[in-house]
């Protein structure tokens, strides 16, 4: 029959790929700063999102207290509109906190800044984030860049110009 | 021509008998599982040869593939500027694709050709004949205990493999190279999904435990008892299996991953 060290080393084998699983589960993976289910959610409209994700983070002053959990068209305002999920624990954000969606880093992914306000109702499940910023896109800020260093190259001919008719 | 096509139908007609033979042991495997209950001895001594003895290439190749993934993400990763997302490197590619696939293509090279060979031998040398004369089913007593043990070993060595390999990875990346110790595990955090992730490469392993364990016995019990015959049954289980494992895993990351 099955001798003692086989089944010692079975229960090795078990136990060592369970606590590899254990490891992966709590180590790295999200579960320990997840709580999925608990949570409630507001909502805030964007003009436009950018490369805003499911389940990218929300943060306050660079802490994460919940992420994003599904982003829609609403076709009466013509606005993204992003579900935000904030963690239960992280409660009483006041009523006029408004919501930006920032890049980590130049090339990182993007995520919700949210900046608290000083109104003394707080947000609840439900509500919806008045005061928005929409995504940075890079064509438009290069764009106005290139039109605003444009404008000032023009005025300042029109000023040399007209400079040495004055003296 | 007349010869070359009866050449070709032949070929179709072996294909699919032999497919229709796997599926039917299959059946029978999956209908004496619940037997096994009863015996758990049987099982107990098919997950110490199948996954106790694997165990050790396992380890060391997930620590050497993570290894590898730590200095290779850390040499592309550095000229972004980036080099503190090597954590979410290392583990995702683990966790979702190599943990899962070099974790089964090791178990088919370790595992299933000496369940193959073993039981083409079994057959080879009319053991298993000998069972049913006892009226003994060897489906029950060799075949099902074998299939269960991969199964469940298939996971437990691919999570394994992964959790090594991270460290490994860890080990390269935070112990060599300097890559900032918090960075790697709380980038690693963020970015790693229990559902998405670490779930998904579980149902993976999973899914080519049953399959390598599947081939392995088919071509052992389905092998022409001679010892070229066992020869040849071990060959096709290694490519086989790494076959359908790479095919598998395609379709399996299409559909998890896909959208």
């Amino acid at each position: 029959m099955v001798s003692r060290t086989v089944e010692i080393w079975v229960g090795v084998f078990v136990a060592l790929g369970i606590a590899a699983l254990f490891m992966l589960a709590m180590q790295a993976s999200n579960l320990s700063t997840l709580s999925r289910a608990d949570g409630y959610i507001i909502t805030a409209g964007f003009e436009n999102v950018g490369g805003l994700k499911e389940r990218s983070p929300v943060t306050v002053s660079g802490v994460r207290v919940g992420r994003v959990e599904k982003i829609d068209y609403d076709y009466d305002t013509f606005e993204a509109v992003v579900s935000l999920r904030i963690d239960s624990d992280h409660q009483g954000f006041p009523e006029d906190t408004a919501a930006s969606i920032y890049t980590s880093g130049l090339l990182g992914e993007q995520y919700v800044a949210l900046e608290p306000g000083g109104s003394l109702t707080n947000l609840v499940e439900g509500d919806r984030v008045q005061l928005t910023q929409s995504a940075l896109v890079m064509e438009q800020v290069i764009g106005q860049f290139l039109y605003s260093a444009a404008a000032e190259n023009t005025a300042t001919e029109s000023f040399t110009a007209a400079g040495p008719g004055e003296e | 021509m007349l010869d070359a096509l009866q050449g070709l139908g032949r070929a179709t007609l072996t294909f699919f008998e032999r497919l229709g033979r796997g599926h039917l042991l299959l059946a029978q495997i999956l209908m004496k599982l619940p037997g096994l209950l009863l015996r758990p001895g049987l099982v107990i001594a098919q997950l110490y040869s199948v996954g106790v003895l694997t165990l050790v290439i396992t380890l060391v190749s997930g620590m050497f593939v993570g290894m590898v993934l730590g200095l290779q993400g850390y040499n592309t990763l550095v000229d972004f500027g980036a080099e503190e997302s090597l954590g979410v490197v290392v583990a995702l590619s683990l966790v979702r694709e190599l943990g899962p696939v070099v974790a089964a293509l090791l178990f088919a090279g370790r595992a299933g050709s000496a369940l193959t060979a073993e039981i083409g031998l079994m057959k080879a040398t009319e053991q298993l004949s000998g069972m049913e004369m006892m009226a003994v089913d060897p489906v029950e007593r060799v075949l099902a205990p074998r299939f269960l043990a991969a199964f469940l070993s298939m996971p437990l060595l691919a999570a394994l493999f992964s959790a090594v390999g991270i460290y490994g990875g860890y080990l390269v990346g935070v112990g060599l190279l300097g890559v900032d110790d918090g960075a790697f595990w709380g980038q690693m955090q963020s970015a790693v999904d229990l559902n998405d992730d670490i779930y998904n490469g579980v149902i993976k392993s999973i899914v080519f435990g049953f399959v390598a364990g599947w081939i392995a016995l088919f071509e052992g019990y389905d092998a022409i008892p001679t010892a070229e015959g066992v020869s040849r049954a071990t060959t096709r289980t290694v490519v086989h299996t790494a076959l359908a494992v790479l095919g598998l895993d395609f379709v399996l990351t299409a559909l998890m991953f896909g959208d």
